[in-house]
């Protein structure tokens, strides 16, 4: 009944063409954005806080990442975990080589370098499409964790091999490291979400955005339009890039705090972060926030319900675990191909007709 | 002959049946891409599945043992007896079919005409969930897998070798696995097997025509939800020969389901849609890994074979993007 177009009157272009063009949805995104900042940093616990919350804010940053390279672009890729790799180890280098820097910058260029590795491993998808494609970013998946497994230089010949963030703080409160607080972290996370997200948004309805999806519809016809299909996927494959690299730095510096390459950012971690945008929706940013809360929410959920209430063995829950994300990934393209974010449209579709839907 | 030469000779030998090993699993790839457009990303966990289900079998264990005992609080473990390994493999092949079925059944009907990325996903999402189905339904201990193939070392191969170095130099012979060997013999005969399948039987011929036109297929009265099952059945039980092959070499556990991530650059060395060409980049990937890791590896840390396949596909790839045999990629707008 309220949700309308109606009574809303836009009188400049710059009206029309807003990401919420309904008024009760730009209220429900002020209230979100309170709420966010806001009501959670209030209630917010240290169990909640690392369990659910960082881990959902950093894979929103990943998910709308690999989104705009997927589902905008129409480059599947099954490197992510790779990038994100990238990402951590350069926030770690440049962590120990200028303790002076802000952490801000720190993460913002370790996205920088990414990007630069990206772009790298993109220049294939010029010439390779499709599945083959898929395949090859495999090569930037396994060749970087070896990479940074093999060569003492990146993990500074530690005993371990593992990488350890140091303490870094901003305004005086420690983001990183042992001391840090639950709510400072999620702050920070939850800034840097902020303005990425509001960046892909309106990447994405710009002309470079509209120049990737060219491209995802079909290649030849965005060439033959005056798509430069060389700076359309490359910019994808940098762009995307910048934002794993950031998510793969804030994973290592706020969210784990010490890392070993092969298990942080092993090929489960692309497959995870391709789960999510599919479940999500693809090319869909709100389709991100979406996939990217039900894939960290759900093992959560599932681990108090097998392993709390029913008691049952760890081993059999994280088999049931595998069992459930498979079937609903299953699930999810049999009965809505487009995700959680279709759901979510037909939802307000349905809703601005209400109560009288004829 | 010197030791340098016998040693990259046997590396190279090596690298063949290591290669042979990547064709079994790229096989059932290339069986399904051809017959239905899916890229099969379920094949290396349907090696696995096929593989504790031989094993399950063949000791008697009983299914879902852990769940049962989780909820009823019972103590069960297995039926107490072994079965034939030949039957077991025969029950285990039933149990591939029946799954064929399910998927076709369950997931595959429902997905027609959507796009070929979707079908990959839900392909990814299968695995998934066959891999915690079989953990569930076996346990996911360590498991030997023993089917009465030879293996460890030929002395006799050993022997022979070591003549033929210079008199006086540091070498002690060859070292091949004869479980590779029979391997290579196996893997020889299933393809063989599948040529003559295909060529002379009804069902061949169909699943030829399928392959090169759905619609024309149909339209001559060829069923196509009858000839995925069969497809996939046909993977599946490709899949068991590559589990057993596999189990019998490293042990039947979760790590074997990677083997897909092995066969992934095997395939699009050799294009997804050219049998022969799953062998041929099969085996160039296996010399090339072996060699690339016997002479370069020592020099830049080693373990290269985690990466070095995709690399060398994805230089081929460059020159020609539709893989050495695969069909010519047409774009029309």
């Amino acid at each position: 009944m309220f949700y309308r177009e109606a009574g809303d009157f836009k009188t400049s272009y710059r009206d029309d063409g807003q990401t919420f063009p309904i008024a009760f949805d730009r209220w429900r995104y002020y209230f979100v954005l309170l709420v966010g900042f806001v009501g959670i940093p209030l209630v917010l616990t240290e169990y909640t806080a690392n369990a659910v919350m960082i881990p959902f804010l950093i894979w929103a940053i990943v998910a709308i990442g690999l989104n705009i390279l997927t589902g905008y672009c129409g480059q599947v890729s099954l490197g992510t975990g790779g990038f994100m790799a990238v990402g951590a180890y350069a926030a770690y280098k440049i962590m120990t080589a200028a303790p002076e820097l802000n952490i801000l910058f720190v993460v913002l260029l370790s996205g920088g370098v990414t990007a630069a590795v990206g772009m790298l491993f993109g220049l294939p998808s010029l010439r390779i499409k499709g599945f083959y494609l898929a395949v090859a970013t495999l090569a930037a998946q396994f060749f970087l964790v070896w990479l940074f497994n093999r060569v003492p230089w990146f993990y500074n010949n530690s005993a371990s091999g593992q990488i350890t963030a140091p303490e870094r703080s901003i305004l005086g409160m420690a983001v990183t490291g042992p001391q840090a607080g639950a709510v400072p972290k999620y702050l920070f996370c939850l800034v840097i979400l902020f303005a990425l997200a509001w960046l892909a948004r309106n990447l994405t309805r710009g002309r470079l955005g509209r120049s990737w999806m060219a491209i995802r519809d079909m290649d030849i016809a965005a060439e033959i339009i005056g798509v430069n299909p060389l700076r359309a996927k490359l910019s994808a494959f940098a762009i995307s890039s910048f934002f794993v690299g950031v998510g793969g730095a804030l994973f290592f510096t706020v969210y784990l705090g010490a890392v070993e390459v092969g298990e942080a950012f092993g090929i489960n971690k692309s497959f995870l972060a391709l789960f999510m945008i599919i479940i999500g929706g693809l090319g869909s940013i709100f389709g991100s926030f979406a996939g990217a809360a039900f894939m960290v929410l759900m093992p959560v959920l599932l681990k108090n319900l097998m392993v709390d209430t029913l008691s049952w063995p760890t081993a059999i829950a994280a088999h049931f675990e595998f069992m459930i994300v498979g079937a609903l990934i299953v699930f999810f393209l049999v009965v809505e191909p487009h995700g959680l974010a279709a759901l979510w449209r037909t939802a307000k579709e349905k809703l601005r007709l209400w109560p009288f839907p004829h | 002959m010197s030791p340098t030469f016998l040693y990259t000779l046997e590396v190279i030998l090596n690298g063949l049946m290591a290669g042979v090993m990547y064709a079994l699993v790229a096989l059932g790839f290339v069986l399904i891409f051809k017959a239905s457009g899916i890229f099969n990303y379920a094949q290396g966990v349907m090696a696995l599945f096929a593989a504790l289900t031989l094993v399950g079998i063949q000791q008697g264990q009983v299914p879902f043992a852990h769940l049962i005992n989780a909820v009823f609080g019972t103590e069960v473990r297995d039926f107490g007896w072994t079965v034939p390994t030949l039957l077991a493999i025969l029950l285990a092949l039933g149990v591939m079919v029946l799954f064929a079925w399910a998927v076709n059944a369950l997931v595959l009907r429902h997905l027609v005409n959507q796009a070929p990325i979707i079908l990959f996903m839900a392909t990814i999402g299968l695995a998934y969930f066959m891999e915690g189905l079989g953990d569930l339904m076996w346990g996911s201990d360590l498991k030997t897998l023993d089917v009465g193939l030879p293996s460890g070392g030929s002395f006799w191969l050993e022997d022979v070798t070591r003549g033929w170095a210079a008199e006086g130099a540091d070498y002690y012979g060859m070292y091949i696995d004869l479980l590779d060997v029979w391997a290579t013999v196996i893997a020889v005969a299933l393809v063989a097997a599948l040529m003559l399948f295909s060529q002379y039987t009804r069902t061949g011929r169909a699943l030829r025509a399928v392959a090169d036109d759905h619609q024309a297929a149909l339209s001559v009265g060829i069923s196509l939800r009858v000839i995925w099952v069969i497809v996939w059945s046909i993977a599946g039980f490709v899949a068991l020969v590559a589990g057993i092959m596999w189990g019998a070499k490293l042990g039947v556990q979760f790590s074997l389901s990677l083997i897909a991530l092995k066969a992934l650059p095997v395939l699009m060395l050799g294009g997804f849609t050219s049998i022969p060409g799953a062998i041929v980049g099969g085996l160039i990937i296996g010399v090339g890994e072996k060699l690339f890791e016997f002479s370069v590896g020592p020099l830049i840390g080693g373990a290269t074979e985690n990466w070095f396949a995709y690399v060398l596909a994805l230089l081929f790839l460059v020159f020609r993007p539709q893989g050495l045999f695969g069909e010519r990629i047409i774009e029309r707008v």
